[in-house]
């Protein structure tokens, strides 16, 4: 529902030339849809992109969890279940094996550093059953360690180890963490907000390769 | 050597395990792959892959660049399909942006993806059969591909890292004769796949060295999370053009094709069956691009309303994925790729394990990986 609003006003609107005419179709275009603010073109006037969810997926998990489900939403018409991290290891398993949620697609975190709890756990998974997706969230302190997926979902093994590499989260029942993209003897995690795009481990780099920066 | 993970295994002839260090300057690891190969004799019984060569940051990059600037970078984590990576990102964004490309540059996006997709599945083709011994097959790929690299060339300038779709749809309109430059090189080009095909689907060399080696269920496909030609080698008639259509793939008539043993051979025959469909795609859609805007109402600061969006699509090498979150601001929060290079690549232990060690090279070409990817 998020998307019909902003679908219209594209066709006619925008030049089919190059973008060397991009300014005139912001401030010329006879724009018959409702007026966009030319500048800020999809923020403006949009509905709220992140709407509750309540459907037959989430009734079922609600009813089964109870409380272990914080919240369940929808971003871009994309289902989200934010579930507590005590929980997720029996969560994911009825994914898995009941909702038939059998591909875990990618796993990732995204780090927060103002909140309370500081990273995001996130899964993407994907039933072949019901061609359908699911987001599953778990916020996470930066002292708490999460449990490893990978006795579910053999693919996460790499995928854990990866964040373990660039956010520094732990997984309990890992197979075998360590780093996978970096050294292992790197410093820092440098997908951290705290860490800075020019950083690095100058230590590691003046030992091993011999040179005073990376950059 | 460092001591493995994996326990002890009882060998053959009672003699020591052997730790051999594959790569990563090795020809046929196809980039800087290093793989610890520890072995019985000539056979594997434990394998370790260690990567991060190439890694560059491209997820860190993405957030200190606004979210055109980050485009091009995408190009150069899989180098031989970029344009693949670049309609993966953009339609991420503009999913997050709630914007739709207009329908006529979403017809070009497909044809050039699906090109992209032909070209890709012929560097394969050349690099493995060469890996395998045979020489001849690479020098035909590259002439067919070179045909490809020259409309791209022709479309946006640039022949490997394209950068040629922009978010919100394209910034150049379609050349005056790309649809006859596409036609032609489709009228020629099922010759030429023949060609190929007769060159090794029958050849006993070529059978002996790919059937049954590095057979992977599709059990085993789903667990690890193989995707594109491996999991449909393996029986899984599934392809997220289908099923979840993205660009203007709805539109036309295909067929998924897929194997039976999930062994070399089979991922084999699946990405040629994938090259005909692939040109039977560009000859549907040269018959009809739609007139109209190439790019959708898009500003030229793009600030995406606060939120998050998944988005991935069926690139040569299988499930390509961006997570894309959004704060509110000019650059990306966080920009996940999900890379198909890397997660195939994670199937590799299983696949070699009680093989030989020149199969090995075998079933790293058959996993197509691109290192640039595998790291980013």
């Amino acid at each position: 529902m998020a998307e019909k609003p902003k679908a219209p006003p594209s066709p006619e609107s925008s030049q089919s030339k190059e973008t060397g005419a991009s300014p005139q179709p912001s401030a010329g275009a006879p724009a018959a849809a409702p007026p966009v603010k030319p500048a800020v073109p999809a923020a403006a006037a949009s509905p709220p992109a992140q709407v509750p969810l309540a459907n037959e997926l989430t009734r079922r998990y609600r009813e089964r969890f109870g409380a272990a489900i914080l919240g369940a939403l929808e971003d871009r018409k994309q289902p989200i279940l934010i579930v507590d991290l005590s929980q997720m290891l029996q969560i994911a398993r009825y994914s898995r094996d009941t909702e038939r949620f059998d591909l875990l697609e990618d796993c990732t975190a995204v780090d927060w550093p103002r909140r309370e709890k500081r990273f995001d756990l996130v899964a993407q998974l994907y039933s072949f059953t019901h061609n359908t997706r699911l987001r599953l969230k778990i916020s996470l302190g930066v002292a708490e360690q999460a449990y490893s997926l990978a006795g579910i979902w053999p693919t996460a093994n790499w995928l854990e180890r990866e964040i373990f590499d660039l956010f520094g989260i732990e997984f309990l029942g890992h197979p075998g963490l360590k780093r996978i993209l970096l050294p292992d003897e790197w410093q820092g995690h440098p997908l951290r907000k705290d860490y800075d795009i020019l950083q690095q481990d100058t230590a590691w780099v003046r030992e091993n390769l011999g040179i005073e920066s990376g950059q | 050597m460092h001591e493995d993970a994996t326990h002890k295994t009882e060998t053959l002839l009672g003699a020591d395990e052997l730790i051999l260090n594959m790569g990563p300057q090795h020809p046929s690891t196809h980039g800087v792959l290093r793989v610890k190969l520890k072995l019985d004799g000539e056979r594997v019984i434990g394998s370790e892959c260690v990567i991060g060569y190439l890694h560059r940051g491209v997820e860190k990059i993405a957030e200190n660049r606004s979210y055109q600037q980050f485009a091009p970078y995408v190009d150069r984590m899989d180098y031989v399909a970029a344009v693949s990576n670049g309609l993966g990102y953009c339609e991420a964004v503009e999913k997050l942006l709630m914007v739709e490309a207009p329908p006529r540059a979403r017809v070009i996006r497909t044809i050039l993806t699906e090109l992209q997709r032909i070209a890709s599945h012929l560097l394969w083709l050349g690099t493995h059969a060469l890996d395998i011994g045979a020489l001849t097959p690479l020098f035909y790929c590259m002439r067919e591909r070179e045909e490809i690299l020259k409309i791209f060339e022709k479309y946006c300038g640039a022949r490997l890292t394209t950068h040629a779709f922009r978010i919100g749809g394209l910034q150049y309109e379609a050349y005056d004769t790309l649809e006859k430059d596409v036609e032609r090189f489709c009228q020629s080009f099922e010759a030429r796949v023949q060609e190929y095909s007769d060159l090794l689907t029958g050849n006993s060399i070529w059978i002996g060295r790919t059937r049954n080696v590095g057979v992977l269920n599709s059990a085993d496909c789903i667990a690890l999370g193989a995707s594109g030609p491996v999991l449909r080698a393996s029986g899984v008639q599934w392809d997220l053009r289908k099923a979840m259509p993205y660009a203007a793939y709805d539109q036309y008539k295909f067929e998924i094709p897929i194997g039976t043993n999930g062994d070399t051979y089979d991922r084999y025959i699946v990405r040629i069956e994938e090259m005909r469909q692939s040109r039977l795609i560009c000859l549907q859609a040269i018959e009809n691009i739609p007139a109209g805007p190439i790019m959708a109402r898009v500003g030229k600061v793009l600030k995406p309303p606060p939120g998050e969006v998944y988005h991935s699509i069926e690139s040569p090498k299988g499930i390509l994925g961006y997570y894309v979150v959004s704060d509110g601001g000019t650059q990306p929060y966080r920009v996940r790729i999900r890379p198909p290079s890397f997660v195939n690549l994670q199937a590799l232990d299983k696949m070699i394990r009680g093989h030989l060690v020149a199969d090995v090279v075998a079933i790293i070409g058959t996993l197509d990986i691109v290192l640039g990817e595998v790291d980013r």
